[in-house]
Formats: structure tokens, sequence, C-alpha cells
């Protein structure tokens, strides 16, 4: 009797694991297929630009919704150039954030910053974006773009980047308002991950007589360099993607300028300003196609990132 | 952002009577279309709710989506800013009629000079927007304003980033008045600007004009009014200087042929009429002609049927121009004529 009893049971175990083992797997290959939909429909929403532009879609900087004559480099610009300005200041002062939470700060410090840093993550996009419009733009138009025009912009080579009327709008705001939006999700995740190299480890390296900056240079980012790789390229898939905040400070002009100072587009927020009142066929589809873009971007970037990865681990075998 | 409050209080209040409708009446009609018109047609249906019992449910997505979702029939009605034109109206088997008019206002923000002191006209403001004028004190501007000190700084033209039919309104009067500017950029909901940077919304236009100096935009005339935004006149075509204000509107309004124009295709730039605000426009619903619903089709047609007789207040209130009384008649007579039900018996006698 006991022994059928827990046969019984045995049984139920083994129905109720294979039920879970088929819930997980349902769900993996339910975002699998939730991605090649996507990707289909926005194949099949783009067709009508493909056809009629081609590869030219890519390199042109025509943006004529009256013409029907459209063209993506613009906000495909906009879009790399906004987010490689947000992760140079986003990623040195994450690694700062994250070195201060985890070594330096005294411990009564940590919980708070920790969790204000934390909070910065859930502020909506658009408090952002109406925050750079309204304070951070004034501010930088009257105090830092003055200042970068004499300075900088009479500068040789870098001059014609940092060159242009003050407005307080355009590209360079746009990927300081990225940065700030992003720099949470980096350093939190910098930080969780820095957080788990094994103490005897570092210790070890301050035995050793190591400085603070070699220890984490050298012991705690080799250590944890996928995690921060992988915190990186989170904060980069919010930037590429963001929308309201761009919208906001990017200064939304169809326009191929040199100058960081002047507005620009970002592939997101041509999207929304546009898809709500855009009618026509080839309208609708190249803003579609635009999203397609987005998507394939990220996608090459993540691929990189990986690729990175892989190269960076082969190396250290040869090392070793 | 007084504009966008009240946008949203108004659109609480609708939320709030139409989710009391649920209980007591299930039936309504349902429109989706322009952002423009929103605050007046959730205010009407407030009001006609608590008249009739006949709630009305508005979702303003845009006039694209508005005009895609009528075409497959998701609405009972659906609205936009941009007339379609007669060939496009018939092709999807639809009916369009204004309900209400609003103005287009240049807005600027100069040193020293106050609302309604600068002078313009259609030419100098397309050169504006096309960057050939790029100085305030252009020798064509200073010709427009001889009483004024115009500033010897460069112009940063605001426009907006995203598809409006205020655009449409504002590139259809350039258009008319500007040769160059009918070739070079054309007139839509959004167009490839020449100049000038972009701003979301009026809100985002109006914000960029007031936070930077010689700056030139264009925003709704309610939003201008409510914002104490600094306004120009323009010259007319009959060549006098008007303020924009109601009566400039209903002036514009009122000289338009609209019996002349199958489909109601109008906009009212440009008008004829000596008080004439150049830079009107009207705001339309779309139906089917031919009615599946025939009851459902009735309703909507008695709801617009009541803010032309009661609406006019509301709407003066919201900053909106009524329509004058001859339009609102051939309104009435086209709908006898031509939105029917499937056996091709007329919805309203």
């Amino acid at each position: 009797m006991p022994m059928f009893l827990r046969e019984a049971s045995l049984k139920r175990h083994t129905v109720l694991d294979l039920l879970f083992r088929n819930l997980t797997r349902v769900s993996a290959f339910g975002v699998l297929v939730l991605l090649a939909a996507i990707i289909g429909s926005l194949v099949v929403g783009s067709m009508p630009t493909i056809r009629a532009f081609g590869f030219g879609f890519l390199t042109s900087s025509d943006w004529d919704p009256v013409n029907d004559q459209f063209g993506a480099l613009i906000p495909i610009v906009g879009t790399l150039v906004t987010s490689a300005i947000a992760l140079l200041i986003a990623i040195p002062v994450s690694f700062g954030i994250a070195i201060f939470l985890t070594e330096l700060s005294p411990r009564v410090l940590r919980r708070p910053l920790g969790v204000a840093i934390e909070l910065l993550a859930g502020i909506p996009s658009i408090i952002y974006g109406m925050w750079g419009l309204f304070v951070f733009a004034p501010l930088f138009a009257e105090h830092v773009e003055p200042w970068l025009n004499d300075h900088i912009g009479t500068m040789p080579y870098i001059g014609p980047f940092f060159s242009g009327p003050p407005m307080g709008i355009g590209m360079l705001a746009a990927g300081i308002i990225l940065a700030i939006m992003v720099i949470p999700f980096i350093a939190s995740v910098m930080r969780d991950v820095f957080e788990v190299v094994p103490t005897l480890l570092k210790e070890s390296a301050y035995g050793l007589g190591a400085t603070t900056w070699e220890v984490m240079w050298k012991v705690v980012l080799p250590y944890t360099k996928i995690g921060v790789v992988g915190g990186i390229m989170l904060g980069l898939g919010r930037a590429l993607g963001e929308t309201m905040a761009v919208t906001f400070v990017i200064g939304n002009a169809h326009e191929l300028s040199k100058s960081l100072l002047m507005p620009g587009n970002s592939i997101a927020s041509a999207l929304a300003n546009e898809f709500t009142e855009a009618y026509g066929e080839l309208y609708t589809s190249a803003l579609i196609e635009l999203g397609l873009i987005l998507f394939f971007i990220t996608f090459v970037v993540l691929s990189l990132a990986r690729y990175m990865l892989y190269k960076l681990g082969q190396r250290e075998g040869q090392a070793s | 952002m007084n504009n966008k409050l009240r946008q949203f209080v108004i659109g609480i209040a609708a939320t709030a009577a139409l989710a009391c409708a649920g209980a007591s009446q299930a039936a309504g009609i349902t429109g989706a279309g322009a952002t423009f018109p929103y605050p007046i047609y959730a205010k009407w249906a407030e009001a006609y709710k608590a008249q009739t019992g006949v709630g009305m449910n508005y979702q303003s997505i845009g006039s694209g989506g508005g005009i895609k979702q009528i075409t497959a029939k998701t609405v009972d009605f659906g609205a936009s800013d941009m007339p379609l034109k007669p060939e496009e109206l018939d092709k999807n088997g639809l009916v369009q009629f204004p309900t209400v008019i609003g103005g287009v206002v240049p807005v600027v923000n100069i040193k020293d000079i106050g609302a309604g002191q600068l002078k313009l006209d259609g030419a100098t403001l397309a050169n504006i927007y096309l960057g050939k004028i790029t100085k305030w004190n252009d020798p064509a501007l200073v010709a427009l304003n001889k009483d004024l000190k115009l500033p010897a700084d460069n112009i940063t033209v605001v426009h907006r980033s995203d598809g409006s039919g205020t655009t449409f309104i504002f590139t259809n009067y350039l258009s008319k008045v500007s040769a160059e500017w009918k070739s070079a950029v054309g007139e839509s909901t959004a167009v490839s600007w020449k100049a000038g940077i972009g701003g979301k919304g009026n809100e985002g236009v109006a914000a960029n004009v007031q936070r930077m100096k010689n700056t030139i935009g264009y925003v709704e005339y309610a939003y201008a009014l409510q914002n104490k935004m600094n306004t120009v006149q323009m010259k007319n075509r009959d060549g006098q200087f008007v303020k924009p204000e109601d009566n400039s509107f209903k002036a514009a309004a009122a000289g338009a042929q609209w019996d002349k124009a199958p489909g109601f295709y109008k906009i009212l730039t440009d008008e004829a009429g000596k008080g004439s605000w150049p830079i009107s426009g009207a705001t339309f619903v779309l139906m089917h002609k031919v009615q599946e619903k025939p009851e459902t089709g009735k309703e909507v047609l008695k709801f617009f049927d009541w803010t032309y007789d009661k609406g006019g207040k509301l709407a003066s209130d919201l900053d909106y121009v009524p329509l004058p009384e001859n339009v609102v008649k051939l309104i009435r007579a086209a709908w006898k004529t031509q939105i029917k039900d499937a056996t091709g018996k007329a919805l309203v006698q």
C-alpha cells in the first residue's frame, strides 16, 4: 500500500514536471514566434517602399511627403549619432557610479544612493523630454553652446561639429538627455555584477598592493565583463529606441548637418511624429521601413557585442 | 499647457459621462480622427448626452487614422482636418461636411514687439519659411513695418514636427500665395521643410517660440490665445491687414463660395473679403454614402444637426468659430441627397 502511494505520487510529479517543462518551452518559443511575426509584418508593411526605392532608401536624404520621395539616411544618422553620444557620456559615468557604490561609498549611503538610481530608471521618458525642453535646453543654449562655439568650434578638424546657432536643442542635446536616461540602467547592472565579484579575488589583489583603480580595472572588470557589456547593451537598446524624450529635444528637422548643435531627426522620433497623420501607401510604408531598419540596427549592434565578447574570450584562452 | 490641461479635464469628463452612459444606454455613436476638433467634439458629446441620453465616443487618433478607420468601417464617422478631394471621396464611397472653423496664426518672439504689431504678407511669410529671408531687418520686412524697429538678428523658424491639419492649412495658404513655395514644398499635413526646427504639437511649437528669441512659428488660434502669444497681422487677399480674431475667421468662412465646392472641398485660405483672415480652415467629418446601419447613421446626423443648432456657444467658449448659417443650410441639403440606406432611401427627409 505505501509502495503504491509512492508510485502514484511519482507519476503525478512526472506529469507536473512534463507540464512545467512544456510550459517553459511554449514561453520561449512564443517569443520567437512573436519576433518572427513582428519582422514579417514589418517586411510586408515596407514592401511598397522597398519596391519603389530599393537600397537607395538607405542612402537618400530626401524626405518629402508631398511628392512621395523618401529616404532614411537622416534618421539613421541621427539615431546612431545620438546613441553614440549617449554611450560616450553614460559609460564612464555609470562605471564611476558603480565603483563608488560597491567599493568606496560608506555603507549607510549605499542603499539610498542605489535606490535613487533605480528610481531614475522609473521616470517616464516624456518627463525627461519636457525637462530637456523647458529646463535643460535654455540653460544649454545660454551657457554651454556659446562656450562650445567660442572654444571648440574654432578648433581645426573637430570645430565644425561644435559650431552653429545656440538653439539649445539639437543632436548634442538629445545625446545628453539620452545619456541621463540610460545611466540608471547601465549603472545598476554594473553595480549588481560588481557586487558578485568574490571578495577573495579583490582582497588578494589589494594584498598584493594593488590600488583601487588597479583592482577595478584589472580584477573586477575582467571578471564581470559579460555583465558589463550586457548592461551597456541594455542602455544602448534604450537609447536607440527612445522616442518621446528625443522628439522633444532633437529639433525634428530632416536636415543633414555636420554640426552636433544643429537639429536632426531619429528613427523613433520620426515614427512618433509622423505615423498618426501619415496618409497614403508610400508614406506609411516608408515609416514602417524605418521601423524595420531600427530593428535591424539593434540586431547588428547586439550581434557585434556578442562577437566582441567572443573575441575577448578567445584572447584570454591564448594568454593563459 | 492650458490647452492640454483643458483637453485632459474634458477627456476625463467625457470618459466619466460615457461610463455612466454604459449603464443606462448601451448604444452610442463612435467617431475617430483629427486631434484639432477633439476638445469641442468631447464638449458637444457631453452636452448632447445630457440632453438626449445618446452618447458619442470620439477618439482623437489623427486625421490619417480617422480616414483609415472610416474607410474600414470600424467607426460611424471619421474626422479629418484635411478635406478629401471629391474623386477620393467617390473612390471610397464617402461624403464629407465641415463642422467647425479654426484659424492658424503665425506667432513671433522678437524683442520689444508686442502682440499684433508685426505685419506680414503671404509672400514674405513664404520666403521666411523657405529660408530666403533670414534676418528680421530684411528689406521686405522693413517695408511692411515702417513704424517698428526690427532687430538685425537671424530668424529662427519653428514648424510642426508631427503631421498635422494645422500644417496642412498653413502650407495650403503658402502654396496659394507663393508659386515658389508651391513648386519647392507644396501642401500636406507634413512637408519637406526648407528651414528651421520642428516642435511636436502646438505645445512644442509654442514652447520653442516662447523659449528662444527672434523666432517665428505657427499655432492654432485657440492655442495662441490661451497662451497669450504674440500674434501678427496678415495682409489678406483684399490688401487689408487683419488681426486673428473670431470675426476675421467668420469673415473668411462667409466669403467662401461653399455652394461651388463639390464635396465641401474648400480650404478657407486666402479667401476674399475685407476682414477675412487668410489662414483659416474648417475641420471635416467623413461618413459613408450608403449606411449599412441606417439607425446609427441617423443618430450621427442627429448629433451634428444638434451641434449646428445648439453647439455654437460651446464652440465659441473654446475659441472655435461656428459655421455661418448659409453653410449649415447647404450641409443639411447635402445630407438629404447624399446619405442613404442600403435601399437608396435618404436617411433624413
